[in-house]
C-alpha cells in the first residue's frame, strides 16, 4: 500500500512554524516525546514507546561455534524487522535502504562501543559460545525510529537472562532454568542513541523529530551517547558540507 | 415486501442503543390485513449499517442507533478508515498528472481521478492552476468497489459551491471519521464551542481530513491539536478544556 503523499500546504506550514521555533505538538526545540519502556513476560523482551512510535525488542541465545578470528569471543547480532504493520511505507521484503541504514547504526551503536562483555560469553574457547540475538520489531512509524531501536535494544539486553552453565573438563552441562536459576549478561555501559534532525540547510535544529517532520527536514544526524557524555559514534544522512559553529557540538553534547 | 408499524415502534425503542452486528428486526408473529384499511406499507429506511434482508433488519456495525423522523434509522460508528460514497465532499491531495486528469489521493484504497475540466471555468485552454502537491476540494462523481473513483469540482450546475484548490497557509490534520461527523452536522456543538476560541477557517472533509487556518501559527496549531484530542472527549471535558484554552492557560 502507498504512503499518504505529504501535501505543499502542510510542508510550508511546518517550515514556516519552526522558523518561528513551534513545533506541531508543541514541544520545544530540544524536547523529547514521552518515553514509555514496559517489559513482557519472557526474559529479554521490551516495548518502548516513544510518543507514538511503537518499538518491540526481543533477546535469544543460543550455543554455537566461535568465529575463527575470536575463538574466545562470543557473537552479538542485531536484526530490525520493519514490518508493514508500523507504516504503509513499509514492504514486507527485507531490502529497503531504511532498514540497512538502521541495521548499520545499531550495530554501530551496540557492538562497537563494547557495552557487552562478548568474553563473559564464552563456554568452551575455540568451540562452543554464547550467541546473542537482538531483534527490534517497529510496530508504528511516528518518526524517530534509530532511537526507540536503541532504548528498546539494551533496555531488552539488560533484562535478559541466559542459561547457567557449567564445564566439567569435556562436558559442558546446560542447566534450564528450573534447575539453576538464568545469570544476566555482563554489561559495562548503555549506548543510547539521539537524533537531530536539521532544516532549512541547517539553520534550524529539532531533537526526536516526528514523523511529519522526518519527511522535510533535510539531514538527520544521530550521535550515540554512553556514560559521563562520551560521545561514540555519528552518522550523517543526506547531510550538507556546510559549517557547524564551533560551539555545537559541546552544547548539544552537554545538553546530555 | 412491508413493514408494518410492529417494526418501526421496536426500532424507535432501540435508538440511542448500543447495537452488534448480528442484532436483528424482525416482523411480528400477529399478521393481520385488516380488509377495510386500504394497505399502506410503511418501510422503514436504512441507513449506513443496516441491511435489509427477506423480512428482516439486519445490523452489520456496532455502533448507536439514530433515527431521524418520519421513517430514518441508521448506526453510528467510530473508523478512520475512509471508504468513497457518491456525493460526499472531501479533501484530496494532487499526487500526479496523467493526461488530462489528475491523480488525487483521498486515503482509499486507489487513487481517484479528478479531470481538468470538473473546474469552474476550466476550458481546453483556460487549465485550472493547480500543481501536484496542491489540497483540492471535491466530490465523488463516481465511488463503487467496481470502478475507479472519480472526483469533480464543481456541482450539477456547473459551479463550483466551495470546491476546488486550496490556497496557502493552514494544516491539514487526520481524524476519525466520527468526529468529521459531528463537525458537520446541524447544531454541532463542537463547532459552536470552536467559534467561541478565536476566528478560524475550517474545511472539513468527509474523508476524516480537515484544514485549518487561524490568524497566526500558534493558533492554528492550538486549534488543530484542540480538534484532535477532543474526539474521545465527552462533551463536559471537551468544555473544560476549551475554556482553558480561552483562559490561555495552554
Amino acid at each position: 500500500m502507498k504512503e499518504t503523499p505529504l501535501s505543499a500546504c502542510e510542508r510550508d506550514f511546518i517550515l514556516k512554524a519552526i522558523e518561528e521555533k513551534k513545533r506541531l505538538d508543541g514541544r520545544q526545540t530540544y524536547d523529547y516525546r514521552k518515553i514509555k519502556i514496559s517489559f513482557g513476560t519472557d526474559y529479554g523482551c521490551c516495548f518502548v514507546d516513544l510518543g507514538q512510535t511503537r518499538v518491540m525488542a526481543q533477546v535469544s541465545c543460543e550455543l554455537i561455534a566461535p568465529k575463527e578470528s575470536r575463538p574466545n569471543e562470543g557473537i552479538m547480532f542485531f536484526n530490525i524487522e520493519l514490518s508493514p504493520l508500523a507504516s504503509p511505507a513499509f514492504e514486507q521484503g527485507r531490502q529497503s535502504e531504511l532498514s540497512v541504514k538502521l541495521n548499520r547504526q545499531l550495530e554501530r551503536c551496540l557492538r562497537n562501543s563494547k557495552c557487552i562483555d562478548t568474553e563473559s560469553l564464552c563456554v568452551v574457547s575455540g568451540e562452543k559460545v554464547w550467541q546473542i540475538r537482538v531483534d527490534v520489531h517497529m510496530l508504528n512509524n511516528d518518526g524517530n525510529l534509530m532511537d526507540a531501536s536503541s532504548i528498546a535494544a539494551i533496555a531488552a539486553l539488560c533484562h535478559f537472562r541466559r542459561p547457567d552453565v557449567a564445564v566439567q573438563g569435556e562436558e559442558v552441562t546446560v542447566y534450564s532454568p528450573e534447575e539453576r536459576d538464568p545469570i544476566p549478561l555482563s554489561i559495562y555501559h548503555m549506548p543510547i542513541s539521539v537524533s537531530f534532525s536539521f532544516f532549512q540547510q541547517g539553520t534550524y535544529l529539532l531533537v526526536d523529530p516526528c514523523e511529519r517532520e522526518e519527511r522535510v527536514m533535510d539531514g538527520l544526524l544521530m550521535i550515540n551517547f554512553i556514560l559521563f557524555g562520551k560521545c561514540t559514534a555519528t552518522n550523517n544522512k543526506n547531510i550538507f558540507l556546510y559549517t557547524l559553529p564551533e560551539n555545537f557540538f559541546v552544547q548539544t553534547v552537554r545538553n546530555y | 415486501m412491508s413493514t408494518t408499524g410492529g417494526m418501526i415502534t421496536v426500532l424507535k425503542e432501540k435508538v440511542g442503543h448500543v447495537l452488534v452486528p448480528g442484532d436483528e428486526f424482525c416482523f411480528g408473529a400477529e399478521e393481520t390485513i385488516s380488509l377495510s384499511e386500504s394497505a399502506k406499507p410503511e418501510r422503514a429506511v436504512c441507513g449506513p449499517g443496516l441491511r435489509r434482508s427477506g423480512d428482516r433488519l439486519v445490523v452489520v456495525k456496532s455502533g448507536v442507533l439514530r433515527h431521524k423522523p418520519p421513517l430514518t434509522f441508521w448506526i453510528d460508528s467510530q473508523q478512520k478508515r475512509y471508504v468513497a460514497t457518491k456525493g460526499e465532499t472531501v479533501i484530496g491531495i494532487v499526487t500526479a498528472r496523467a493526461g488530462d486528469t489528475f491523480r488525487v489521493d483521498f486515503g482509499g484504497s486507489e487513487l481517484a481521478s479528478l479531470s481538468y475540466l470538473a473546474f469552474e471555468g476550466a476550458t481546453k485552454r483556460n487549465r485550472p492552476n493547480v500543481q501536484v502537491g496542491d489540497l483540492v476540494f471535491a466530490q465523488f462523481l463516481i465511488a463503487n468497489k467496481d470502478m475507479e473513483p472519480e472526483l469533480v469540482c464543481i456541482d450539477g450546475s456547473g459551479r463550483a459551491n466551495g470546491m476546488g484548490a486550496f490556497g496557502a497557509g493552514g494544516l491539514l490534520i487526520k481524524v476519525s471519521l466520527g468526529l468529521v461527523r459531528r463537525l458537520l452536522g446541524p447544531n454541532s456543538d463542537i463547532r459552536s464551542d470552536l467559534e467561541q476560541l478565536f476566528p478560524c477557517e475550517l474545511v472539513v472533509g468527509m474523508n476524516g481530513r480537515v484544514w485549518v487556518r487561524a490568524t497566526s501559527i500558534q493558533q492554528t496549531l492550538i486549534v488543530a491539536n484542540l480538534l484532535q484530542s477532543c474526539d474521545t472527549m465527552t462533551a463536559q471535558q471537551r468544555q473544560q478544556l476549551f475554556r482553558r484554552v480561552q483562559q490561555g492557560a495552554l
